[in-house]
């Protein structure tokens, strides 16, 4: 159920830098969620609009890909995500990933998918920063504790 | 409205359209399967899932060259935006470092990063919305805390620091 599916991964990753290359030709703008989370508020002219449709465009785009990809591309499962997480976890979480991209400027679509396509140092530097931690907290809660 | 707003405003829902679409048929809206790539010790025994890796590779692919588009067709704006607007930061500092590492715990124990979880409010909203509340909580403190710094540091720039980056 959650094996490698490489046709599939291939595809959704071709999407996300299609998604990335309309924003930033019709826009002007990178595709990172956490900065175009961050910058909703305060309320700007011009700035909060296009914000929330790219990001009501984001559970919208989840539900066709998980409506329509399972019958086009091998590997994809018929079945919603398994969330198993209790709500402290969940909060706790949530929280350490909105303060960390604001503080790092970027997540993985501004500086995992954007950031290195501009081969952009700093994204570099975030991206094996963030892969290290996530791995580190990983092992230690699968094969630690 | 303008038809240039009209087309401002259709873009940026059709790339989170496409975007959601992308995560969802990479399955990147499974936190086990995140999980299954962020366990490199499985890798000797064949448990490993490198999807994730395809998924910013094939992203990647496109962004790279999607990325330089305005610059090789010489497009002096954005098709219907006023600027093509990036980041002046250059140099690897401290809060790039502690924030990339603050998220990457963050990333770990749930499986969450920002784009799956949004896109997971349309999927597993009963468990993706405590996260996505919980991160723009986040988000917002670690944006006082940072603005109040950069206040403090140099009281000269503060303005031309206050606009966010990327």
């Amino acid at each position: 159920m959650h094996e490698f599916a490489p046709l599939s991964a291939t595809v959704g990753g071709l999407l996300i830098g299609f998604a990335a290359t309309i924003l930033w030709l019709v826009n002007g703008r990178t595709a990172g969620i956490s900065n175009i989370v961050g910058a909703i508020y305060p309320l700007r002219p011009g700035e909060t609009l296009w914000r929330f449709l790219f990001l009501a465009g984001l559970p919208a785009g989840a539900w066709l890909g998980f409506v329509i990809a399972p019958s086009v591309l091998p590997g994809v499962p018929a079945t919603l995500p398994a969330v198993s997480l209790t709500t402290p976890w969940l909060i706790g979480a949530g929280l350490l990933v909105g303060t960390g991209t604001r503080i790092g400027r970027g997540c993985t679509s501004g500086h995992g998918i954007c950031g290195l396509s501009r081969l952009s140092v700093r994204s570099f530097a975030a991206v094996a920063t963030f892969m290290a931690t996530a791995a580190l907290t990983v092992f230690i809660e699968r094969h630690v504790l | 409205m303008t038809r240039r707003s009209i087309g401002y405003l259709g873009a940026a829902g059709l790339s989170g359209i496409i975007f959601g679409a992308g995560l969802s048929a990479a399955r990147m809206t499974d936190p086990q399967k995140i999980w299954n790539f962020l366990d490199f010790a499985a890798i000797p025994h064949g448990g490993w899932d490198p999807s994730l890796a395809f998924v910013m590779a094939g992203g990647i692919a496109v962004a790279f060259f999607g990325l330089r588009l305005d610059r090789w067709l010489r497009l002096p704006a954005p098709l219907a935006g006023p600027a093509f607007i990036k980041t002046h930061r250059a140099k690897v500092d401290l809060p790039l470092i502690l924030g990339a590492a603050i998220f990457g715990v963050g990333w770990g124990l749930s499986g969450f990063c920002p784009g799956p979880a949004i896109a997971d409010l349309g999927l597993v909203p009963q468990n993706a919305l405590l996260f996505v509340v919980a991160m723009v909580i986040g988000s917002w403190i670690a944006g006082r805390i940072l603005d109040r710094a950069e206040r403090l540091a140099a009281p000269a720039t503060a303005s031309a620091v206050a606009a966010p980056a990327q």
